[in-house]
């Protein structure tokens, strides 16, 4: 059987284009056995034209896909280790749903007994234990998708791969069934390989994620890495809210560095960033990794930044906005540079709302540990 | 051997495949061939529809020196004309009928009137000639009042496709927007004129071209509703074909052929081909 | 959409309904309806009809010469549209599929004959299959070709090759009737099969089936509306066909509308040609309601 070291699937070099343009532009992966990988990434940037090269809908231009160590170039989707969720979850209208979790078992010619277990053992997984004679129309879009993901699952692919799978289901049934596709996951122990172009979807069901963008890899990391660690402006600016001011880098040191940034002030980190001095730079804040206080106590302000030199990681600024989103609120504040700025704050306590409104000074300081410097 | 040296295909690209674009090949000359040979031997310096004896445009000019032709081809042509207007006008009224109000006996008129699309044209044409033997319409009136007996049969069959395409587009139609347009002021003939005219439109063009053809292409109606002197153009031809073969027909069939081909590039002009293709 | 009961709106209703619904009374249901009364009527003398409600044309209608005509052009035309439904399922299937850039144009390919007269394409097609036309010369350029290739290999080669009488009979009705109404057949389909949502083609091959199991288990049930659609439109006209086997068919190769034809024009038997009439309307109505049923427990399924 497969070795979990040994990826289930290696991407190599692939390129698919249409025409002229390069939907998949010369990407590498390796996807190892029992993860729950996710490719990110916004509409249109060649992530479901990757998952369908895998499933075979789709042939590259260019690049191999191999699966469990073997070649696929010429084999068909039918004849693959692979099985797939579509976005419509296209469930056969014309069949009750004991016939379309059957529909593969039957193909490949699986005894009537052992296909009942095997259907009603797939149908309880999904828990649609007693819907085995409903038709597709009679059902709700959550449950035609459980319908599709036990018609794949039945078949005990090497890899599930799913197109979207959450996209056509109301906020509600999307967070329940992150939470349920994770633990399916662990409990059938397949290698999952999602299709998503919503980073919350991606970051809490994920052991791994690629973001995509205009058909490149432009971050591979564990979804804390992504959050914390973007390896540029797109991926941080994809994944979260962020805000991002240009600098220079003034100091460089493998325990120290600051970026001076005209629109914020001056940055100070605790490690190095092994950029060239006096590079052009970007600083990335998230919006909840800031200190929001009452201006005018200025000097405790400034010593609240007690990890930094003095003079960095605080900056003055005017509410210019605000949104009371129930678990936290949300700022917009213009900086003394003329900067807008997005600051997150939780409401702690149900008082926390009232105490910033609009048009107030306020001054904000952050950690040295939370900025995070990009180069590109 | 690059015919063989395919590059992998992706499963659904059945259109790629040899045999399925051969197929298509086959078919397509099979439609289209005998239209060809047609056109090639209108230029034929032979009676006969056999073998090549080199190139002329006398049946063109003979052709046009016909006056049986030319009366046939005005016949038809105001027929259609007709037809179409009054097709249009009926087919209309009655998908608005069907579409908007709720009566006594809807299902039943619903169904007589689209029976006429369903009743072979046999039928169609021997209840015409029955009834207008019945009624004593009058032959021999002078031109174009002679084709009025036509022209209504004509109506009669072509209407009912009016309606059906019209009403397949009513069907689309966003009450809400009429709602706006009162909403905004527009009493019931503004809003019936600004909202749900410009709706249907397109549904009254691909009507009025089918109504159109129907018309110019019957044979089987018209060949029981004409009289003397009404000959139209299929009615014609299929006189000279049963009689056998002259090569006038091939020069005029020739002709029409082109203004169809004609008619199709101007209607796809104003259409585009989509929209065309989308009207059938 | 709610319908406004006409009572509340009388005069928009009046103005739409009045002229259709007098239209089709006046041209169409009285017409019809002479046609029903003479089928029960009897000659008297040349031109006098009386209608006394006998069956006597009904009976003579069901005489076997009459019946056999009747089951003959259901053959025919239940084979005619056999042949355009294998014929043009591939095209209908190739055009749902071809490049955006292609669709169109096939999709004209199919139409433009549609709006080609009727009467222009029945005589080409004769010109073709005539006793010395191409379709006849092309066979004996292949007969030519085999037999020479017979000689080649040391063979004696094979007998001159003698014009196959293509043309009135009633192999030409048949080509004639497909030749008239393949359009009308792939137009529905492609209509059927462009409205099916192609990821389940996709899931059935994902599942392990092959091209032909999709087609047969997928494509062919999703598709059945426009399959029925499809033949209704070919198997109608097809029964009803006048034309085609008056021009093309050879004297043993008539159809029910050329009966019915024979009669009002030649044989001056209008209550018989009226009996056979809606003989004729009848078949029909039982054609549309068997799909009708078929429609219901489709539903109730």
């Amino acid at each position: 059987m497969t070795d979990s070291k040994q990826p289930i699937i290696q991407i190599r070099n692939v390129t698919k284009r249409f025409g002229k343009v390069a939907a998949v532009d010369n990407v590498s992966l390796d996807i190892m056995a029992g993860e729950f990988f996710v490719l990110l990434g916004p509409s249109g940037c060649g992530k479901t034209t990757l998952l369908r090269m895998i499933a075979g809908f789709e042939v590259p231009t260019e690049g191999q896909i191999l699966i469990d160590g073997q070649d696929m170039s010429r084999v068909p989707p039918n004849k693959r280790p692979v099985n797939m969720v579509f976005q419509s979850y296209a469930v056969f209208p014309h069949m009750s749903v004991a016939d379309n979790v059957a529909y593969g078992l039957k193909i490949a010619g699986v005894g009537r007994g052992e296909r009942e277990d095997r259907v009603k053992e797939a149908l309880d997984l999904v828990k649609l234990g007693g819907f085995e004679s409903r038709m597709p129309d009679q059902m709700s879009g959550g449950q035609r998708q459980r319908v599709a993901l036990a018609r794949s699952l039945v078949m005990r692919p090497k890899v599930l791969l799913l197109d979207e799978p959450l996209s056509a289901l109301d906020a509600k049934l999307r967070a329940q069934m992150q939470f349920e596709l994770s633990d399916l996951q662990d409990e059938v122990g397949i290698t999952f390989i999602t299709v998503t172009h919503d980073q919350d979807e991606a970051l809490s069901m994920a052991s791994r994620i690629a973001v995509i963008n205009k058909g490149e890899v432009s971050q591979l990391a564990t979804p804390s890495d992504l959050y914390e660690f973007p390896a540029n402006r797109f991926v941080a600016d994809f994944v979260g809210s962020v805000n991002i001011f240009e600098g220079k880098l003034i100091i460089d040191e493998p325990d120290k560095a600051a970026v001076d940034c005209p629109g914020l002030g001056k940055v100070y980190l605790n490690h190095g960033v092994t950029g060239p001095h006096g590079a052009d730079v970007w600083v990335a804040l998230r919006p909840e990794k800031m200190y929001l206080h009452v201006q005018g106590a200025g000097k405790t302000v400034e010593a609240a930044a007690k990890d930094a030199p003095e003079g960095h990681n605080f900056a003055r600024g005017v509410i210019k906005g605000m949104s009371y989103l129930g678990d936290i609120t949300l700022f917009e504040i213009q900086l003394e540079s003329g900067a807008m700025i997005r600051v997150s704050r939780p409401n702690l306590s149900r008082h926390d709302q009232e105490d910033f409104t609009w048009d107030d000074k306020v001054s904000m300081h952050w950690r040295a540990d939370s900025p995070v410097v990009l180069l590109g | 051997m690059a015919l063989f040296a395919r590059t992998p295909r992706a499963p659904l690209e059945y259109a790629k495949s040899l045999w399925m674009r051969g197929w298509v090949l086959a078919v397509m000359l099979f439609l289209y061939l005998p239209l060809f040979v047609l056109m090639a031997f209108s230029f034929n310096d032979s009676k006969r529809n056999v073998v090549w004896r080199g190139f002329t445009t006398k049946y063109y000019a003979k052709a046009w020196e016909n006056d049986q032709l030319w009366d046939a081809m005005l016949n038809s042509l105001t027929i259609a004309g007709l037809a179409t207007v009054f097709s249009l006008i009926i087919g209309s009224m009655a998908a608005v009928m069907l579409w908007r109000f709720r009566f006594p006996l809807k299902s039943a008129v619903d169904g007589t009137m689209s029976l006429p699309i369903i009743v072979p044209e046999i039928c169609l044409g021997v209840a015409f000639l029955v009834f207008f033997s019945w009624i004593g319409w009058p032959s021999g009136l002078p031109w174009p009042f002679n084709l009025t007996a036509i022209v209504i049969a004509h109506i009669t069959f072509c209407f009912p496709f009016v309606t059906m395409v019209v009403r397949a587009r009513l069907a689309t139609f966003n009450r809400e927007q009429e709602e706006a347009a009162k909403d905004l002021g527009a009493g019931e003939w503004q809003a019936f004129r600004d909202v749900l005219v410009p709706h249907i439109k397109p549904a009254l063009v691909s009507g009025a071209l089918l109504a159109f053809t129907l018309s110019l292409d019957d044979f089987v109606i018209t060949f029981f509703t004409s009289t003397p002197g009404t000959d139209t153009f299929p009615v014609l031809v299929y006189s000279l074909v049963k009689r056998g073969v002259t090569p006038d027909i091939n020069a005029a069939s020739t002709i029409l052929i082109i203004l169809t081909v004609l008619l199709t590039a101007v209607a796809l002009k104003f259409q585009g081909v989509k929209a065309l293709a989308d009207a059938h | 959409m709610a319908e406004q009961d006409w009572k509340q709106q009388k005069r928009p209703f009046a103005a739409v309904s009045l002229t259709p619904l007098f239209w089709t009374l006046l041209f169409f249901v009285i017409p019809m309806a002479f046609v029903w009364f003479y089928s029960f009527g009897r000659n008297v003398g040349l031109t006098d009809i009386d209608i006394v409600g006998t069956l006597d044309n009904y009976k003579r209608a069901t005489e076997w010469l009459y019946l056999s005509i009747f089951l003959k052009s259901l053959a025919v035309a239940a084979l005619v549209t056999l042949i355009c439904l294998i014929v043009g399922f591939p095209v209908a299937m190739a055009i749902t599929f071809a490049s955006e850039k292609w669709r169109p144009w096939l999709l004209l390919g199919i139409m433009l004959p549609f709006w080609t007269n009727l009467l222009i394409r029945t005589y080409a097609l004769m010109i073709v299959m005539g006793q010395q036309g191409y379709a006849n010369k092309g066979l004996e350029a292949l007969w030519g070709g085999a037999s020479w290739l017979k000689t080649l290999v040391g063979l004696q080669p094979m007998e001159t090759w003698e014009p196959l009488p293509l043309l009135y009979n009633n192999f030409a009705v048949v080509v004639g009737l497909v030749y008239v109404h393949l359009p009308f057949m792939v137009l529905p389909l492609y209509s059927a099969l462009d409205r099916l949502d192609k990821s389940l083609i996709e899931a059935s091959l994902d599942l392990g089936a092959g091209h032909l199991k999709t087609l047969f288990k997928v494509v062919v049930p999703l598709a059945a509306p426009g399959i029925i659609a499809g033949v209704m439109i070919t198997l109608i006209p097809a029964l009803g066909a006048y034309l085609t086997p008056d021009l093309m068919g050879g004297t043993d190769s008539q159809m029910i509308a050329n009966v019915i034809e024979r009669q009002f024009k030649r044989a001056n038997d209008w209550p018989f040609g009226a009996a056979l009439s809606f003989l004729l309307i009848y078949a029909m109505f039982a054609l549309i309601a068997l799909q009708g049923m078929r429609k219901k427990t489709g539903e109730v399924k």
